[in-house]
């Protein structure tokens, strides 16, 4: 029995918290003590947060319009025969107090699948980042906007720059009867990132021979590269309106950025009065039954305009507050025998 | 022997070969014969060589092997489906690569999993292929160090001492005087002790050293099998003789050999052929209940799944159909530029559809599981209360997948012995020539041990003066892997088990088996000590005298008898305790004093009967060689401790021993050293009831001293030391239930044969006396007392067994011996012919005394079997022993309560069976009516309310009803006592319904002398008809197809060896750590599994509708605004920690509660963590939790210029918070890694989105959401989403939750309240509630108060005859409606029977008359302690159609009446009434 001492348990356990799963714990127990006092508290900090979404939503002012030209009395209804070319119309508007700059100019669109499934995947990013190979040969994803009938590559292919939103926008204000133009600003209206590093236009100078031997998209009037004749910066695949555009909406009712108003006069804002808004009517969206309308907007420290956050919070926090006192209810009438 | 010329042989092989392919046996040729050493022309071609290769794969075959066995699984064939659907371009949805990362991931995890095991498996194979051994080798003309890899079949392989046998080999030769071999065959059955081998019959003469190059003879034997116990075959000699070979010639792989310096064997079958390696099947894969219940969910998934897409294909089509052939811009054309008919894209769509909600079966599940369940295991083994210090095991868990069974289980089928009991066998009391010697001191000394087993565990086992040095060898082993000798017995070990096992094997080994002081010391009885010592003393002068033993009066020859039978009727092997392996050689010649000479003269001049089956060799050879073998054995036995001196020793000692062998010294053992040692012989016995006969004997100065295959010596006071020549060995088989030996007695020269069994087979078995005489008066007189007695022992609880002898005439003999001989060297049905010439022996015995062995029961049983009943489990305990033991057990071990009824089901034909379960039935149905009102009282009860009464009555109530389909059984206060031939009616196809609906109604059921294949049968039918889970647990081999048959077979890994623990999914050390594996580990188990699966579901569910609600507003073009990473690795990364510590690490309700309150384990039984309800509860959860999470971010963002993934990044970052706080909800202990794995996820998520955002800007086609992520931390938007989305998705869960844990809490959830009470409180609370829920079913006061009136009711039964009982059931069941289900009792029930009828009605007068004389309820004081409070049900069928029921009382006259006639009649056996 001298050896005694020797190993004699190879085999036992280790003897440790981790082991023997006795780790150290937190059980949360859902008691009336903690519950209810959680649910009032969490209820009356949404309230609070719900409120003041709800001010600061309220304090953003929005214009809306449409000008599909659905109705007959609408100043668009005459271009809203497809067959009808370079349409344009007339949309006067008044605002009575100053619209608070800096405003945003949208555009919008009902009932525009821009998330279909086949239409989001219809383009080249190879292309679009100035890839030159992809120029003459066009990835099979934007069939069959690949190639044109005479089997010349499209550039930029695919059927979200194909189906690119034309219709242009001068915004006058009628200052005693005459036609001011309102400046609109067409830079930094798409992303930085998309302007400056995923897109970009082929080094080739100038731009134009970069697109030899290939077509335009069968739906535009003119090839990327003159997109924007009075600035060079704004052609190709890096410009904004396109950028936008290429940008695919999540939802079938969306509206996109089309200028922002900030400089001269109205940098402060529209002021009251008349406005024109002249439309260059091109896109076609009654086959589909979609709606074409305008936007003008104003932004605030949490975005758009949108009433539904805080409404949300507010619901949500009173819910939180009348559970509570549903529980108290109930424990006053059960009480649990917790001091057993 | 003769040589023979080479061409004959030479016919005979090519004869062979071209016989070999069609023959049914196997021959073998010696390699020796064969002209050049090349493998070509090895005569054994068609035998596998000794290289094992147990790996699956090679390096080519892997791939394609494993992807191939990976493709069985249905799952996997599905993802691929989906993977390589996406590379079809009309239907693609996400890039075709990242679409097959989430199948590469999961197929490439398991084959790593594979392919590490493989490679350990190939590692071991190499070092176990790379071992050597000494092979002969035909150009060297001796003995080479060859690899085990090399050795081929037909080899001459010599085997030194200690080391493993490398393939199945057929021993030819051994350096023992006796040609014996010793091996241990611990690896292979775990059994400790010693093996002998004999060498083949033939070689037996051989007086010089084997030479293989003289052989040449051929082996014909049995094609490679499984069976470890069978070998058969002959050997056909050079001149034509045909000798048999038996299974003691054969040599097992695996097995060490011991206790002899040298053997040569020629090798049979090698490699995977061997036994060892056919027997060795690896781990078992079963499926567990929750598995297959999950299964079904997936099927639901599936079709869940199904619908979706189904719904969405619909809706593109129409969505498609109203713009008629106008397109609009953004509607896509063909790639052709045609037009798509709205049908062919919702086909396609449909299938894309396919591609996107894959997620929805969710794919990391299975992986996930056997993550999960691979922790359990881990926690399961490492838990310190399943570890048993006594022999340094713990549980082992075999079988890795069904840990959540355990916490599912609804009936325990028991072994009794070594399960329930320590299978310590004591003896405890004898009777001797039918005078009962009661040995007070002895059990006096017993209940001292008892005590110190209670308060000191310890000392018992480790006490006493085992060596430790053999474990101290063995533990370097385990460390030093170089040591060549020693690193064989370890690595062999892999081949039969686990690595663990063995290990435990090893240290089982260094206690001789049987050996504890408490089986040892045995204080004799002294009345009986005086009259051996005076009969021993009459026969010492007898022989002086040389007057004929016959002079000796009758009882006391008896009494020396019945101690000599005691020894020497059995096959314990003596050895000594310095040298535990080494075989103790007391040659009768040597050490007796020289007055025995002339009795050795004496009888080895008469002439002989063993007409050369038995040593005839000349005994002065054999004389001579012990003497210098004890001269080398001695040397030996002072090895040093460390192993590798030792090895070095026994190298050297293997050739000294040689030198020894043909040195004159005759340097020897003399008698006073001899003597000296004497007290402390150990015993190796392969039963542990052998080994307690033999101790027993020991102490009455009786003891055996040497055992060799021709002889046994025993030392017998003032007699000294007598040589009984062993003429047969006739072993124990559980079919005769006895063995016998035929020795020749040295005193009186007769051919005497000793018996020793059951008693039930010995009674039938004695010559029934010639009541003529006075001898046969006092015989018959003897057997009534015996038997009387022998009901006594029983009733105590012992184990009897008989003794009996029978003198046979040297005619007689020889008549027998014939026949014997003829059938021991048949091949064909020598089992059947041996076991004829058997029962051709044993007969016309006479009886000499019966023995009462105590079988001890384990520490804790009590406790466990009233806490997993408590638990709500049903205990079977079937066993093969007799009703009475096993009743008595039964009450010990609190498995039967005293104040329980009854039923005792004996019957002897099918149709008495049958009758007998019938009346039962009714019985149980008049009770059955009292007990459910009584509960359906209980439920109404307004005290319900109170949180511990919940678990009696209601839980215990659902249980029984959920578990019972057709009708609604309750489980009674009943016990059900059925024996093996019952049952053996009762299994039948005709009966086993009702038999079942007997039992499932009877709290505990005791099956008592029933075969393992009646125990297998039992849990078969239990398991297919009830449709529960089970059970089984047992220790030995008689076990394994119980083991196997149940849904979990636990093994204890105890003392009869490993067989059990092989073929079991857990194996534990004692009995009582089934309440901790059971009750805490089976029930975290199960509800950490049910939980993760459950929420898995959810998960996906959830992650999935979100998709799904988009399909709404994208047209139903199967877009998705979740990115294609997210999608494809939410699953798999994001989401998957956190889920898979909770699975292993929550504790829903703590150890300690789970064990004190054994009621929380109905949870798992009935299934209520995962019920079918729950899955739809979770989806439905899961769909409203995914709306919110869709539409709050829907209506933030409506109509704003968000784009596709600015939008959708939101929503997968709240999908992933809710899913993550919803685990939180679920959770119920938070330890810091629950903690530290959400933030993890979390953490991940974002890490894993600002790199994706921000590294290509061009890559990742289609979605390439670049800077999306690092835009959108910008925007408070983004924050406000993810504060109250989830709140708002996760409230009315939480609202549920909180709700239902505060007002109808569930007994887990009021589990966990207690566990957060101090402990002072919680510690008295479960006392209250222990006292409260004592007994599940005894919550009844007023059913107690009833139980004077039960008891005299019951007597009545038990008196009266069977004929108005019946009758009188039948007109309570036809008064009575039909027995209420436990949903229609009424309260107007429980008043009317508040005082049920049935058992306040007086019973009629005519039953009270036909009642015995002796009352039997009255008589109970005089009846034994253990029986005092028994109230038995007898249910007796009238005498006719030879029908009978073993009464089952307390009236001694009465039963000895019984027993009487019984005697008289033994084939038909009768009824009393």
């Amino acid at each position: 029995m001298v050896k005694e001492e020797q190993p004699e348990s190879v085999n036992r356990p280790d003897n440790t918290a981790f082991t023997q799963q006795r780790l150290p714990a937190w059980q949360p127990m859902l008691s009336a003590g903690i519950i209810i006092p959680g649910f009032v508290l969490i209820g009356l900090a949404f309230i609070g947060i719900g409120v003041a979404l709800f001010v600061t939503s309220r304090s953003i002012q929005m214009l809306e319009m449409d000008y599909t030209g659905y109705e007959q009395n609408s100043p668009c209804f005459k271009c809203s025969d497809e067959s009808v070319k370079n349409c344009m119309c007339n949309l006067d508007f008044n605002i009575d107090t100053l619209f608070k700059g800096p405003v945003f100019f949208y555009y919008g669109l009902s009932n525009y699948f821009q998330n279909f499934r086949r239409y989001g995947v219809s383009k080249d990013l190879d292309q679009l980042s100035g890839d030159m190979d992809a120029f003459l040969d066009p990835t099979s994803d934007c069939a069959p906007y690949q190639y044109d009938g005479n089997n010349k590559p499209i550039v930029p292919c695919g059927a979200v720059a194909n189906s690119m939103f034309n219709d242009t926008f001068k915004l006058y204000q009628i200052v005693k009867g005459v036609k001011k133009l309102v400046p609109l600003d067409g830079k930094g209206i798409a992303w930085w990132t998309d302007y400056n590093i995923k897109y970009r236009n082929p080094t080739v100078k100038p731009l134009k021979n970069a697109f030899n031997g290939t077509v335009k998209p069968l739906n535009w009037p003119k090839p990327a590269y003159e997109l924007d004749p009075s600035d060079p910066a704004n052609n190709g695949f890096i410009n904004q309106d396109f950028l936008v555009w290429l940008r695919t909406a999540a939802l079938p009712n969306f509206s996109k950025l089309y200028r922002r108003i900030t400089e001269g006069d109205y940098a402060e804002g529209l002021p009251a009065g008349n406005y024109s808004l002249e439309i260059a009517y091109n896109y076609p969206v009654l086959s589909f039954d979609g709606r074409k309308k305008v936007v003008f907007s104003n932004v605030s420290w949490m975005g758009g305009k949108n009433e539904f956050l805080g409404i949300a919070y507010l619901v949500i926090g009173s819910m939180c507050v009348v559970m509570s006192i549903v529980m108290l209810i109930v424990y006053a009438k059960f009480k649990f025998p917790e001091e057993d | 022997m003769a040589r023979e010329s080479e061409e004959p042989t030479k016919k005979k092989k090519k004869k062979k070969k071209k016989s070999r392919e069609n023959k049914k046996t196997r021959s073998v040729l010696p390699n020796t014969r064969s002209k050049h050493d090349d493998d070509d022309a090895e005569p054994n071609r068609g035998c596998a060589d000794n290289k094992i290769k147990t790996t699956k794969y090679t390096v080519l075959s892997f791939l394609p092997k494993n992807l191939f066995e990976q493709f069985h699984r249905f799952a996997n064939v599905y993802f691929v489906f989906i993977a390589l659907l996406n590379f079809v371009p009309v239907v693609n949805a996400f890039q075709p690569e990242l679409a097959l990362a989430p199948v590469v991931f999961i197929l490439s995890v398991t084959a790593i999993k594979d392919l590490w095991e493989d490679f350990r498996r190939h590692r071991s194979d190499t070092e176990i292929n790379h071992l050597d051994c000494l092979v002969f080798s035909r150009v060297e003309r001796g003995y080479v160090e060859k690899f085990w890899k090399e050795v081929r079949v037909g080899d001459f392989v010599r085997l030194r001492c200690n080391e493993i046998v490398p393939a199945d080999v057929l021993l030819l030769s051994s350096s023992d005087p006796d040609r014996l071999c010793h091996i241990e065959t611990a690896t292979l059955d775990g059994e400790t002790n010693l093996k002998q081998r004999q060498v083949v019959r033939s070689f037996f003469d051989l007086d010089c050293d084997f030479n293989p190059l003289k052989y040449n003879s051929v082996i014909e034997c049995e094609k490679p099998n499984n069976d470890l116990n069978r070998f058969r075959g002959y050997i056909i000699h050079g001149n034509g003789r045909r000798d048999a070979l038996y299974k003691e010639n054969l040599l097992l792989r695996g097995c060490t050999v011991r206790n002899t310096e040298e053997a040569v064997g020629i090798v049979i079958y090698a490699g995977h052929e061997t036994k060892a390696m056919l027997n060795n099947n690896g781990p078992r894969y079963k499926r567990s209940k929750l598995e297959r219940q999950m299964n079904v969910d997936v099927f639901w998934c599936v079709l869940i799944l199904l619908v979706m897409c189904l719904f969405t294909a619909v809706g593109h089509g129409l969505w498609m159909f109203q713009y008629g052939d106008k397109r609009p811009v953004f509607d896509v054309l063909s790639p052709q530029g045609t037009d798509m008919s709205p049908i062919m894209s919702a086909i396609y769509l449909f299938l894309t559809m396919i591609i996107v909600f894959q997620v929805l079966i969710p794919i990391s599940l299975f992986v996930s599981i056997e993550i999960v369940k691979i922790c359990q295991v881990f926690f399961i083994h490492q838990d310190l209360d399943l570890y048993d210090e006594d022999t340094d095991s713990h549980l082992q868990c075999r079988a890795l997948n069904i840990t959540e069974d355990l916490g599912q289980m609804q009936y325990i089928f028991s072994d009794k012995t070594g399960t329930l009991t320590d299978n310590k066998m004591v003896f405890r009391r004898c009777t001797v020539a039918g005078v009962e010697y009661s040995h007070d001191a002895n059990a006096k000394r017993l209940a001292m041990y008892q005590e110190m087993d209670s308060e000191e565990e310890e000392c018992t086992s480790h006490g006493g003066t085992l060596p430790r040095r053999d474990s101290v060898s063995s533990h370097h082993s385990a460390t030093a892997p170089p040591v060549v000798l020693r690193s064989h017995s370890t690595k062999s070990h892999r081949r039969t088990g686990s690595r663990a096992e063995a290990k435990r094997a090893s240290i089982l080994s260094k206690h001789t088996a049987f050996s504890s002081p408490m089986e040892k010391d045995i204080t004799p009885d002294p009345q009986l000590l005086n009259k051996v010592n005076e009969c021993s003393s009459q026969m010492d002068l007898l022989r002086f005298h040389s007057q004929p033993m016959s002079q000796l009066p009758s009882d006391l020859a008896d009494i020396i008898d019945f101690f000599i039978a005691l020894t020497v009727c059995n096959t314990v092997v003596v050895s000594s305790p310095n040298q535990p392996r080494h075989k103790v050689r007391v040659r009768f010649e040597l050490k007796s004093p020289v007055k025995t000479i002339e009795d050795f003269i004496k009888r080895f001049t008469p002439s002989r009967l063993t007409s050369g089956s038995n040593s005839s060799s000349s005994s002065s050879l054999v004389t001579n060689r012990s003497s210098n073998r004890g001269c080398s054995s001695v040397l030996s036995s002072p090895s040093a401790d460390s192993t590798l001196t030792k090895l070095e020793e026994e190298a050297m000692m293997s050739h000294s021993g040689l030198d020894h062998a043909f040195s004159p010294a005759p340097l020897c053992y003399d008698g006073k050293s001899w003597d000296q040692e004497e007290g402390e012989l150990r015993y190796e016995a392969e039963s542990p009831d052998e080994a307690a006969l033999v101790y027993a004997a020991k102490a009455y100065k009786c003891s055996l001293v040497g055992r060799l295959p021709d002889q046994v010596t025993v030392e017998l006071p003032h007699l000294g030391k007598l040589n009984f020549e062993l003429l047969h060995t006739l072993g124990f088989d559980s079919t005769r239930k006895r063995m016998s030996v035929v020795v020749r007695h040295p005193l009186t020269d007769q051919i005497t044969v000793y018996t020793k069994g059951a008693d039930s087979v010995i009674m039938d078995l004695i010559k029934p006396p010639n009541t003529g005489n006075s001898k046969g008066k006092r015989q018959k007189k003897l057997v009534y007392r015996t038997q009387n007695y022998l009901n006594q022992y029983a009733a105590d609880g012992l184990r009897t067994l008989c003794i009996a002898k029978k003198i046979l005439t040297k005619e007689e003999y020889a008549c027998w011996l014939q026949r014997h001989l003829e059938a021991e060297t048949a091949i064909q049905g020598r089992e059947e012919l041996l076991f004829e010439s058997a029962l051709r022996l044993e007969n016309n015995l006479q009886l000499l005394g019966a023995t009462g062995i105590e079988d001890r029961l384990q520490d804790g049983v009590p406790e466990t079997i009233a806490s997993l009943r408590q638990a709500g489990l049903q205990i079977w305990v079937l066993t093969g022993d007799k009703q009475e033991t096993a009743v008595n057990i039964a009450y010990a071990c609190k498995l039967l309560d005293p104040e329980e009824e009854i039923l005792t089901l004996n019957a002897d034909s099918q149709e008495s069976c049958a009758l007998l379960l019938e009346e039962s039935l009714h019985y149980i149905q008049a009770k059955f009516f009292c007990s459910s009102t009584e509960q359906a009282a209980k439920n109404f009860h307004p005290a319900n309310l109170a949180p511990f009464d919940i678990y009696q009555p209601s839980s215990l109530s659902s249980s029984s009803s959920s578990s019972s389909h057709s009708t609604p059984f309750v489980v009674h206060r009943l016990g059900l006592v059925i024996d093996g031939r019952t049952l053996a009616f009762a299994l039948d196809k005709s009966l086993e319904d009702k038999f079942l609906a007997v039992a499932r109604s009877c709290r505990s059921v005791l099956c008592c002398r029933s075969t393992p294949l009646q125990k297998s049968m039992v849990v078969k039918l239990v398991r297919n008809k009830l449709k529960v889970m089970t059970l089984a647990i047992g220790d030995g081999a008689n076990d394994v197809s119980m083991i196997q048959v149940a849904d979990v077979g636990v093994g204890i890994s105890g003392q009869e060896g490993m067989q059990a623990v092989m073929a079991s999914d857990f194996a534990l050390p004692r009995f009582r750590n089934l309440q901790k594996l059971l009750l805490v580990h089976g029930h975290w188990c199960y509800s950490r599994l049910a939980n993760m699966i459950l929420y898995f579901f959810y998960k996906n569910a959830m992650f999935v509708a979100l998709i799904f609600w988009y399909q709404f507003y994208c047209g139903f073009s199967g877009s998705a605004m979740i990115d294609q990473w997210y999608l494809i690795f939410f699953n798999l990364m994001f989401s998957a920690f956190p889920q898979l510590i909770t699975a292993t690490l929550d504790k829903d309700v703590s150890a300690e509660t789970l064990q004190q309150l054994p009621q929380l384990y109905m949870t798992g039984q009935n299934s209520e963590e995962y019920k079918p309800y729950m899955f739809w509860m979770n989806m439905i959860d899961a769909f409203y939790q995914s709306l919110v999470c869709f539409f709050i971010p829907y209506f933030a963002y409506a109509d704003s210029n968000v784009d596709l993934f600015t939008w959708g990044t939101p929503i997968t970052t709240i999908a992933l918070l809710t899913i993550l706080l919803h685990l939180g909800v679920e959770t119920k202990t938070w330890t810091w890694m629950n903690w530290l794995s959400i933030l993890f996820s979390v953490m991940l998520f974002f890490t894993v989105a600002l790199c994706y955002n921000a590294s290509c800007p061009t890559c990742y086609s289609p979605s390439n959401p670049y800077w999306t992520m690092q835009r959108l931390l910008q925007e408070p938007v983004f924050y406000l989403l993810c504060i109250i989305t989830p709140v708002a998705a996760l409230l009315p869960r939480y609202f549920y939750r909180s709700c239902q844990g505060s007002l109808f809490p569930s007994p887990v959830q009021v589990g966990r309240q207690l566990d957060r009470l101090p402990t002072e409180t919680r510690r008295n609370i479960l006392s209250l509630s222990k006292m409260k829920a004592e007994s599940p079913l005894a919550h009844k006061t007023h059913f107690l108060s009833l139980a004077k009136e039960r008891s005299s009711f019951s007597c009545s039964m038990t008196a009266g005859t069977n004929h108005s009982l019946a009758s009188q059931r039948d007109e309570e069941a036809d008064r009575r409606k039909p027995p209420p289900t436990l949903s229609d009792t009424t309260v107007g029930f429980y008043t009317e029977a508040e005082a049920p009828p049935y058992t306040k009605d007086p019973p009629p007068e005519s039953e009270q008359q036909l009642a015995p004389p002796t009352a039997e309820c009255p008589d109970q004081n005089a009846s034994t302690p253990l029986l005092t409070h028994t109230h038995s049900v007898q249910l007796t069928l009238p005498p006719t159609g030879g029908s009978r029921c073993v009464k089952y009382t307390r009236n001694q006259e009465e039963r000895l009446d019984h027993e009487n006639v019984m005697l008289h009649t033994p084939q038909a056996p009768l009824a009393t009434a």
